[in-house]
């Protein structure tokens, strides 16, 4: 029942601007995927072509095989969520979840029948006569999302739908639709530019930055393999440091960082006859102690500055060449020695952890 | 209770006195309207009202007695023939207007913001002429030689020219003409607060685009359509400067009814009369379509 998208070669342009460059992507059916980018960075008007809202300058869009480029949306197999809910005001819950039903010429019975499933489904059930004026944004979001899966799609699309509600109804709500997403076996293409939600929800990710797709690949690749110093830095945080090569020893690459430190890392993922590169370390992979630390990395810093996140501690370590970096120190228990500004610490770092991004 | 004995020194019960000066002030905002309107709307219908009770001497003089002769006249079937055709013309301008404004209104307000306000201006130049030149053009348009008449003869689509001036067409294209920018402001009005993504979540829940119209558009505009047709059916009633002039009293309504009382026939008593009863159908139709909208947006 569910289908996959492909887009093929598809570009879009408004006017001298262009939103998607050249964009080639394959949507397996049944998987989850996030397209997760800033603001203005096209993934919306990918989405949108996919539902049919704007037609691509060039390439072909198509779903389950089927090529859908110059479909109108309301003949295309899709159903969207959208950011604004797009409720219709002057209907009760019942009739927009109803909406599409009534449009596709589904009998009465059938229809009601569907409707209830679709309120229950969305946990909603005994609010089908209220107007949506009268719902909060979280019920809502419900009623946008019974709204389109009664419909039974073979995609869904949602457009950054979790976006106006509050942190913990929105963290709720992306465990309830990754859930439903599995139960139902849909198609999902999930747009967002919080890359939390697309940590939690997807099956895979692609980053999309000034039109084009920096990376694909799932949660697990794209946060311990960045391909692109930008989705190192979009997704999670991270240390971009230059580093230049010095020598190949067994198994890694010793490289010298601008503030003279000497780390090495993994031989495979150094490209070879590559003389300068940068590389990007996550915080965390950081371990820092007051005690001597064992890894393939081991050097001394200096805590210039310590923030409290709660459960962790932002630390700011600067080495003795100057070198700045952010590390993160869970908050154990107050009977470990706790870590503070103006401390001397050991840090370890294995060379796993070092990863090569393009610029 | 005296609103000037509230502005006390602030207490402990300072916030309903608060409350208090507040009201107050808002009255006293609003003394210049109720005082305009006292004087020209309360004060006049009054005297109407009185009227409406008295008799005329031969020489046409108000004479102050209590009669319900006036009502009855209005009752006389030329009248109410005369009342009928009023609302009958009324109703099909106020149904043309919304057929050609509705297309007008929706474009605008569907357009880019610079468009928008460009298009907006052209619905309002009108308004920059006096509306009695305005219907006087018209008279150049739609007579025998006139500008109409000798385009389309001109393009050989009539070989004989039309009769229009002084015919019921005449006084329905005038009145159209007249109110027809009072029936597109309040369609734009709703049609601009439309949220686009309902459009395309409605074609995306799989309307084409004439589903789309019947069922979002349409019922999201009804307020706009409801208060254009305030706008123009109830003053298309009492209109009478497009009959004098584009109808050539030929089909007078009962505008020209009233006004005639008041000046040739000089019977002021039951001119009144007539503007009192005309007053009940406007309150009624207001009422009506009040209640229709309040149903609409309940």
């Amino acid at each position: 029942m569910s289908a996959g998208v492909e887009l093929c070669n598809v570009t879009k342009r408004f006017g001298a601007m262009t939103a998607v460059d050249n964009v080639s992507l394959r949507i397996e059916p049944g998987e989850f995927l996030t397209l997760l980018g800033p603001s203005g960075c096209g993934k919306t008007t990918m989405l949108r072509m996919i539902a049919g809202f704007d037609v691509p300058t060039s390439g072909a869009i198509r779903v389950g095989g089927e090529d859908v480029t110059a479909l109108p949306p309301y003949r295309r197999p899709v159903n969207q969520v959208f950011q604004s809910y797009a409720l219709f005001p002057h209907l009760s819950v019942a009739e927009n979840v109803g909406f599409g039903l009534r449009m596709q010429g589904v009998a009465k019975g059938e229809a009601a029948e569907r409707i209830a499933q679709a309120i229950e489904l969305v946990s909603l059930a005994g609010l089908g006569e209220r107007r949506p004026h009268q719902l909060s944004g979280g019920q809502k979001q419900r009623v946008a999302l019974a709204r389109a899966l009664v419909c039974r799609p073979k995609v869904l699309l949602l457009d950054e739908p979790l976006s106006a509600l509050d942190a913990k109804l929105r963290h709720a709500m992306q465990l309830e639709l990754k859930q439903l997403q599995r139960r139902l076996g849909m198609t999902f293409v999930f747009v967002t530019h919080d890359q939390e939600e697309a940590l939690t929800m997807s099956d895979r990710i692609a980053i999309v930055n000034r039109g084009r797709i920096e990376q694909f690949g799932s949660a697990h690749e794209i946060y311990h393999r960045p391909a692109t110093a930008f989705a190192a830095d979009f997704v999670g945080q991270a240390n971009l440091l230059e580093a230049e090569f010095v020598r190949r020893e067994n198994g890694t690459v010793r490289v010298k960082l601008s503030g003279g430190l000497e780390l090495v890392l993994s031989a495979a993922t150094w490209p070879d006859d590559t003389a300068k590169a940068l590389i990007s370390i996550r915080p965390e992979k950081i371990h820092v102690s007051k005690q001597p630390v064992q890894a393939e990395n081991v050097f001394a810093a200096r805590v210039e500055e310590e923030v409290f996140k709660g459960a962790l501690d932002h630390l700011i370590l600067v080495t003795p060449g100057g070198a700045r970096l952010n590390a993160v120190a869970a908050n154990e228990s107050a009977l470990l020695e706790a870590i503070h500004a103006g401390d001397q610490v050991f840090c370890g770092l294995h060379a796993s952890d070092l990863v090569v991004v393009r610029a | 209770m005296d609103p000037l004995a509230s502005p006390a020194a602030p207490d402990a019960k300072s916030l309903p006195s608060d409350h208090r000066r507040a009201r107050w002030r808002a009255w006293l905002l609003l003394t210049p309207m109720v005082l305009w309107l006292v004087a020209f709307v309360v004060v006049p219908t009054a005297i109407l009202l009185v009227y409406s009770f008295c008799e005329r001497d031969e020489l046409g003089r108000v004479v102050f007695s209590f009669t319900w002769e006036n009502y009855q006249r209005v009752l006389d079937p030329v009248y109410l023939r005369i009342f009928g055709r009023s609302i009958g013309y009324a109703a099909l301008t106020t149904v043309i207007c919304v057929v050609v404004g509705f297309p007008v209104a929706y474009c605008i307000g569907r357009a880019s913001e610079a468009w928008r306000q460009r298009l907006l201006l052209l619905v309002m130049v009108p308004f920059w002429t006096s509306f009695l030149i305005r219907t006087y053009a018209w008279i150049t348009i739609l007579k025998e030689e006139g500008l109409l008449n000798g385009a389309l003869s001109a393009l050989s689509i009539v070989h004989a020219p039309l009769d229009l001036l002084y015919t019921p067409s005449a006084v329905v294209i005038g009145l159209v003409y007249a109110y027809l920018p009072f029936m597109i402001l309040p369609i734009y009005g709703s049609v601009e607060k439309i949220d686009g993504a309902l459009i395309e979540a409605a074609h995306d829940l799989g309307a084409g685009p004439l589903r789309v119209f019947t069922s979002v558009i349409i019922p999201l505009t009804l307020p706009g359509i409801a208060a254009g047709t305030l706008l123009v059916f109830v003053p298309a009633i009492g209109m009478f400067a497009v009959t004098d002039l584009l109808g050539g009293a030929q089909v007078p309504l009962i505008g020209n009814v009233i006004q005639n009382q008041f000046m040739q026939a000089r019977d002021w008593p039951f001119g009144a009369a007539l503007g009192m009863v005309f007053m009940l159908l406007f309150a009624v139709s207001y009422g009506l379509i009040l209640r229709f909208r309040r149903e609409e947006t309940a």
